[in-house]
This record gives C-alpha cells, structure tokens and sequence, in this order.
C-alpha cells in the first residue's frame, strides 16, 4: 500500500491575504462587481444601522422593562423558583443529549422518559405554585417564560398523540387509518391563527358549562392539536426508515404486534426523528408569538404591551429588535444543537 | 502552425491536497495521434493527473500546455481549452434528465453555438459510429452500463475535440459490457485521435498504445513502449505491478 | 394468510379469529369517535341555546356595516357579509399569489448565492438565511410595519430607490401601481421569511446532485450558469419541488398573520364577522373550508408540475 506522502506544502500553495483576496473575491470581472455591489449594500445597511443604534435609539426602553420581557408580571419573591426550573432543564437537556449519544449507563437511559414525565410535574408545580408554594396565576406568567413553558408543555403533550396518530395513519384498520389521515390532513391545511381561534372560541362552545379553561390552557390545546399533525408526519417518516426486516425478524422469533412496536420499531424510529422533532421544537417556540393576537403575553405580547407605556411610546425598532434577539439566539442555538446531535445520531449508527 | 508541437506539454506537475502530496513533479509530452496509456495502483495519482489537464483539478506547481494554451487561473484559456479536450468519465456521468440525442446535442448547441438541426445531424452519426443509433430518443437511465458508456463517448466526440481523455472507462462496467466499449475507443485510435487513457486493460494497451506509463505516489515511474512496458519493464515496481494484475 | 384458509373451521372461537378482532378494532374506533362527537355535539347545541343563537349561514345575507380599508372589488358597508367575506378573500389570493412568485425568485437567488464562488455573496446569504429563518414571522411582520413603514417620511417626499420605486407611509409605489403600508409589509414579511426556507431547500437540491455531473458539464466546455442552468438546475428541482410545495403551503397559511398589521385578507374579515355576529362554529367552518381549498389547490398544482419533472427520466 503507498504510504501517504505528507509533504511541506510550499508557500506557494498556502493563500497570501492578497491571493485569498483575489481567488475569493476577485477572480473574474462579474465577481469582482459583484463584491463591490455587496459590499456597498451591505457598508450603507451596517453604517445606518450602527449611526441609528448609537445615536437615535433609546435603548432605555430595554433596560427599565429587562424584568418584563423575560418572566413578565411574576412576582419578584418568588423568582427563585424560575431559576430552579430552569436549573432542572438545564440539566435534564444534558442528560438527554448524553442518553442520545448513547453517553449513559443503560438502565438511566431506559428511565430518561419517565423522569422527563416527572420532571414535567415539578416544573408545573414550581411556575404554578400550590401544595406549600405559594399560588401564582397563569395570568402572571409571562414574557419568555411563558413563550418557553407553552412551548415544552406543547410539544411535550403532542409527542404521544403524534405517536398514535402516526401508527393510526400506518394502521391496517381503515377506519382508523382514514381517522388519522384526516385530523393530519386538515390540520395541516390550516394555518395555526385558525386553530388558536378554534381553540379561544370553540372549545368552551363544545365543552361542558362546568368546565372553564383560562387563556392559557386553551391556547395549550390550540398549539397541542397543531403540532400533532405535524409530529405525526414526522414520525411516520421514522417509522417508514425502520427496515421491514427488523419487523420480519422480530415477528419471526415470536414477538406479537404491540411488543414489537414496543420494543424494536419505536425505538429505532424515534431515535431517527430526533432533528426533525428538535426542528418542529424551534418552530413551534417561533409560532408561540401567535398567542399573543389572542391576548397572552408571551415575549412578543409583553412588547405589545411594553410599547403601549407611555414613556416609550414609538419605540418600536428598539422593543422588536431586542425581542428578535431573544428568539434568534434561542432558535439558532437550537438548531445547532440540532445539527451537532445529527452528527451523533450518524456516528451512533455505525 | 503547431501541427508539429506536441499537443500536451506538462513539466514537473505538483498537486497537494491539503497537506497530501498527490503528484510530486509529474513530466509527460503526448504529440499528436499518440495513444497514451496510464496504469498504476489506486492512489498513485493518476486520475488526478489527467484530470488537470482540463482544469477539474487545479494544480498548484510546475506548468501544464495543451495545444499551446497554457493552463493556470485564466478562466478563458480553461474554457478554451475544455471545448479541445474531450472526456470520458468511469461513471458515465451522463445528464439523467435529458435524452441520449439531448445529451450529446448540449454543448454543441449552447458551446460551440450549432443549430439544433445540424447538431442532431452529427448527433446522429456519432450515434451511429458508437453502434447505439436506435436509443437516441432513450434517456440514459433506460440503458445499460455499456451502452452509457458509448453515449458519453459519442457525448465528447461531438465537441470535435483534438484529444479524448478516458479516466477509468470500463472499471465501472460489468464484463460482458467491456468489450464494446473498448471496440469503440479501439476505431478511435485506429482512425488517428489522440488519446491519454487511464485504464488496466493490457490487451487494450498492447493493441493499440504507441505508450505505456505507469505511476506510483504520484510520480511516473515507468514509461515505454508496450513492447518495453510488458515484456522489458525497468523498474522493479512495474515488475511487481505487472505480476499483479497478468 | 393461514386465517384465509379456516374460514369455513367451525371449531375457531370467536376471539381467536383474527377477522374478528380486525372488525371489532374498527367498530370500537368508530363507536368511540361517535361517543366523543355526540357529547361535544349536544354541548354545543346547549352552549349555543344558552347564548341564544341559531346555527344557520342566513346571517351571511345580512348587512355587514363594517368598512374594509383595501378592495379590489367594489364594496360598501351597506353590502353583505358574504360580499365582505369575498373582499377579504381575493385579498388573500392578491397576497399569496404575488408572495409566491416573489419568495421563489428571492429564495433561488439566495439559496445560489450560499453555494457561490464569491466568499462575500456567500456569507451574505448565509447572515440573511440564519437572520430571517430563526425569528417568527409575526414579529418580522410588527418591525416591518411599526418600525419600518410607520417611520417612514411622509407622501410628500418620499424616499427614491433606483429612480422607481418610491417608499412613504402612504407605501410602496411603482410607476403605475400603489401598494398600500398593509399589503407592502405583508408581502415583503412573507416573501422575505418564507425565501430564507426555500434558500437552504435550494442548497440541498443542488448540492444533492453529484460532483460528476458538473465536471462533465465542465468537461464539455459549459460555463458554470449554463451548467447550472442546463444540468444542474433541472435535476436538482426534483429534489426541490415536494419541500418547496409545502413552504408554498406555508405561505398560503401564514398569510393569515396579515391581522397583526390590519391588511383585511379572508381571516380578519372572518373574524371581525365573528365578533359582530357571534357566529364561532360557522364562521369557523368558512374559514377551515377556504384554507383548506386553498391548501389544496396549491398541493394539486405542484403535483401536477413535480409529475412533469420526474416523468422525465423514464
């Protein structure tokens, strides 16, 4: 076998700033405008912007209302409960990382959902209060820690009704694969305003008169209803990348339907479909700001609300940048977590 | 006026990939209507070597001239010299979503500026000369290895090119699909078409090379006749690489 | 399949056949369902009679007494409800229609500039793909029109892009055509964040296509835009087109936003329908109705174009 030669490459080959220069941006007439072209907009973009920031902005507006925008009207006192909470996720999203790139003694790792359900219960009896803490309404819970608890309380509830909908909609029944196709299909085919509308208008209409749900937990449903279509199709696409074989080979050594799809089909699909869950976690948290046209004040309510102060009135560009920050690094923070745990998934396969 | 010089000039080519040094000084002269064939092991360099002589690899040392235009970052002379060169690629790499007549209609239509009708005209012929008449209107995923592999060839011959560059041609086919394509480039030499092909088929080489080179680590170790080649080689490394694969 | 063969077995006990259990699945699936929508069913009919209002679509002939502020077609308060309703209908038409050739324009240019030559063009995409895909489109909508069109200077003198377009707060002007501060912030909010999507969809369609394709197309003497244009491009779109189908649908659906800034496109007119009438179940009906015809005109036209594009191999 030839050994590879690793030579010293001759200085010639490493770019000289000028040749990157040339071979990056320069190396035709058409690049060459086009450089120029981008770097005018993008100078003239970057020179209004830092004089309009440094100059016109009045960032006070941030500064007087930071308290707001993230835990809104919760009440000071007991704040520390929300660093608690957000002690717990901080540790419970290591943990699933770990347990996803296979990183945790096995036992722990069969116990991870479990606790997450549990987890769920505390963090719910942290915010909420009750038993021995003391009560805060969910009309207190706002600004970010609204737009993230909405978020994990929904995708947390869709993930199991996902999970039916999408072995309904694979099911040999046809009732109850029409079933399925249909709640996916119409869902889908509506945008999420609509839903909310639903959800705010029509679920105290179809509910029993005893039964008052707040705001809150109205718009919950509306996001959880939502965002079932969505994880049904994705965990049909995991459920289709399972190899028939591995059905085959189970069903040959005896296992019945439920334990196969215990036991060999579901834990390989979901593992496939973490991205694209973590994806549909990152647009649900964007599409939490809806609410706030159905009169929540999650992050982009409590800026509407923010804005309406009469010291800060117009200071729109200032509120929304700072809020689209909030969001971006979150987002974006997310998605490449989501794009590193792609890599895991690729190497744990192997 | 450069009908005497020969048609590819390369004088101590180096190449790195990253810190990998893939051809450490390569010199080849190929004059006009020479079949050159190159052999060596995988790695050796080979196909990197004849794919710089169109530009699909940069090189970074030494200096590379086909038909008198040399080869460095001037994007016209590259694309001069890629409507002179012809090429033939192990995977075919024919265009999936146009047909074998589109396929080969392509560049001379939108290169070299031809109209549609007289382009389907030599199309047709090359077609014709490739054995393969009857599947123009086929597109390439209908067709077998061999048959692709003709397609590609009579895809570059309609560029009317002065040399024809094979990188691989037939490693990808199955057996009984080799012959045909090695009749083909065979009419080809026979008919005077320059030709540098990378390849392992020594009955090939011994039929119609006017040389054989072998290359190893990126550098040519052997070159002859293929008389010389396969019957007095010099070195003890085309010994050993002979003995592999007769 | 050994169940086919017993069927006329008169020993098999009812819960061992697997027939049975097939049907009994089925009839439990639908009995549950019918249970569900009957309990929801009668209370709703009671919350409805509590609130004394009589299911029925009469209201739509009614007059609507609400002014819309942008028509296409003629309409005054004195018209009907379902006139008004047909006002906000073909301005959400107006909306998804522009907004759809608009995004697929900005979304193949941005999606070719993150795979360009040019490191600046490169890194300028990529800014604008992470900038625009990772905030919600409802707070690019409010920046947009708040911080945007609000400030912008008065009709009087407007601001001058390239000579033609003219930028107030009375909104965007092209010679010849007014596009009011509404329709302007919709359409350049949906257009700008859905084209983020259909950049990084594009990326992958082309990257999809292998390096081999673009050396022969090199190899043939083709200059990089006409490879693109002749090779790469055609092949990539089979990539493209189901994942851009549904950011096309994404549109449709997102263009329902247009109720943050006051553009009256089919669901605010809707819903302030519903906030005069109080008719929640059929106004919720009209609005699941058009969305969902609209979703699936969308989906039909797409597949007809993706049928052209793949049928082409074989």
């Amino acid at each position: 076998m030839n050994q590879p030669e690793i030579d010293n490459v001759p200085s010639a080959v490493r770019l000289s700033p000028l040749g990157w220069l040339r071979k990056n941006l320069f190396n035709t007439w058409y690049n060459s405008l086009l450089t120029i072209g981008c770097f005018w907009i993008f100078y003239q973009i970057l020179r209004n912007f830092l004089s309009w920031a440094f100059t016109n902005a009045k960032w006070a507006v941030v500064q007087a209302n930071f308290r707001l925008f993230l835990v809104g009207r919760y009440p000071v006192s007991q704040s520390w409960r929300i660093w608690i909470v957000f002690g717990i996720l901080a540790i419970m999203a290591g943990l699933s990382w770990a347990a996803i790139a296979h990183k945790l003694p096995s036992k722990l790792n069969r116990w991870l959902p479990w606790i997450w359900v549990i987890v769920f219960a505390i963090i719910c009896w942290l915010i909420g209060g009750g038993s021995g803490l003391t009560p805060v309404s969910t009309n207190l819970w706002n600004g970010l820690l609204l737009t993230i608890f909405t978020t994990i309380i929904s995708i947390g509830l869709s993930f199991p009704l996902g999970i039916l909908l999408a072995l309904g909609r694979q099911s040999t029944l046809p009732v109850v694969r029409w079933f399925s196709i249909l709640y996916i299909e119409i869902i889908r085919g509506l945008p999420l305003i609509g839903i909310l509308f639903m959800a705010q208008v029509m679920l105290p209409l179809v509910l029993p008169s005893e039964i008052r749900l707040d705001r809150v937990l109205r718009a919950i449903a509306g996001l959880v209803l939502f965002s079932a279509a969505y994880m049904a199709e994705n965990v049909r696409g995991g459920l289709q990348a399972v190899p028939r074989g591995q059905v085959e080979a189970a069903r040959s050594l005896g296992f019945n339907t439920l334990l196969i799809l215990l036991f060999i089909v579901l834990p390989q699909a979901l593992r496939a479909v973490i991205p694209a869950i973590v994806g549909q976690f990152i647009g649900l948290f964007k599409d939490t700001s809806l609410l706030s046209l159905f009169a929540l004040v999650e992050l982009t309510g409590i800026s509407r609300s923010i804005l309406a102060q009469p010291q800060f009135l117009g200071r729109y560009a200032e509120v929304y940048l700072f809020v689209g920050l909030i969001y971006w690094v979150f987002c974006y923070s997310m998605s490449l977590a989501s794009r590193g745990l792609e890599k895991e998934l690729d190497v744990g396969k192997t | 006026m450069q009908e005497q010089k020969p048609i590819v000039i390369a004088q101590d080519v180096h190449k790195w990939y990253g810190k990998f040094h893939v051809l450490r000084g390569v010199s080849l002269t190929v004059n006009r209507g020479e079949v050159l064939v190159i052999m060596g092991p995988s790695g050796s360099g080979k196909s990197t070597f004849i794919r710089t002589f169109n530009a699909l690899e940069e090189y970074q040392k030494g200096k590379i001239e086909i038909d008198g235009i040399t080869l460095g970052h001037d994007l016209r002379n590259i694309e001069a010299i890629r409507r002179e060169v012809g090429m033939v690629f192990q995977q075919f790499n024919l265009f999936p979503h146009l047909t074998v007549l589109q396929n080969i209609t392509l560049a001379p239509i939108w290169v070299r500026k031809r109209s549609k009708a007289k382009a389907e005209e030599t199309a047709m012929q090359l077609l014709e000369r490739v054995g393969i008449l009857e599947q123009a209107q086929k597109y390439p995923g209908q067709l077998s290895g061999g048959q692709q592999q003709r397609v590609a060839i009579a895809r570059a011959l309609a560029m009317q090119p002065k040399i024809m560059l094979f990188d691989e041609p037939t490693s990808a086919l199955d057996p009984e699909m080799v012959r045909e394509v090695l009749d083909v480039m065979l009419q080809l030499a026979q008919e005077g078409m320059t030709m540098v092909v990378v390849s392992h088929e020594v009955s090939f080489a011994r039929e119609v090379a006017s040389r054989v080179i072998l290359m190893d680590s990126g550098l040519i170790v052997e070159s002859g006749t293929p008389d010389e080649f396969f019957q007095r080689p010099q070195s003890e490394r085309t010994r050993q690489f002979l003995s592999q694969i007769l | 399949m050994s169940n086919n063969q017993q069927p006329n077995n008169p020993k098999l006990n009812l819960w061992r056949d697997v027939r049975f259990w097939r049907f009994a699945g089925q009839f439990l699936a639908v009995l549950i369902a019918a249970i569900v929508v009957a309990i929801l069913w009668g209370n709703l009919n009671r919350n409805l009679q509590q609130l004394g209002i009589q299911p029925g679509f009469g209201f739509l002939n009614s007059q609507a007494a609400f002014d819309i502020g942008e028509t296409l077609i003629s309409y005054a308060p004195s018209d009907t409800y379902s006139r008004a309703l047909l006002v906000g209908l073909v301005n959400s038409l107006r909306v998804m229609v522009v907004g759809i050739i608009l995004t697929t324009i900005v979304g193949i240019t941005a999606g070719i500039a993150r795979l360009s030559d040019n490191w600046l063009v490169r890194k300028l995409a990529l800014v604008y793909v992470e900038i625009f895909r990772n905030t919600p489109l409802l707070l690019q909508l409010l920046f947009w029109y708040f911080a945007v069109f609000l400030t912008l200077p008065k009709v009087e003198n407007p601001i001058s892009v390239l000579g033609f377009i003219r930028l107030s707060q009375n909104g965007l002007e092209l010679p010849g055509i007014q596009f009011s501060p509404e329709f302007s912030t919709l359409l350049i909010g949906i257009t700008l964040y859905t084209g983020a999507f259909i950049a990084e969809i594009v990326r992958g369609g082309i990257q999809s296509v292998s390096r081999g394709q673009w050396e022969a197309a090199a190899s043939l003497g083709l200059k990089p835009g006409l490879a693109m244009r002749l090779v790469i491009f055609p092949q990539a779109l089979r990539v493209i087109i189901p994942p851009l189908t549904s950011q096309y649908l994404n549109l449709a659906k997102n263009s329902s936003l247009a109720v943050a800034i006051g553009y009256p496109d089919i669901y605010l007119v809707a819903s302030t329908t519903f906030n005069q009438t109080g008719r929640a179940v059929e106004v919720m009906l009209l609005i699941m109705t058009i969305y969902l015809t609209i979703s699936l005109i969308i989906s039909l036209v797409m597949n007809l174009f993706n049928k052209s594009v793949q049928l082409k191999e074989r």
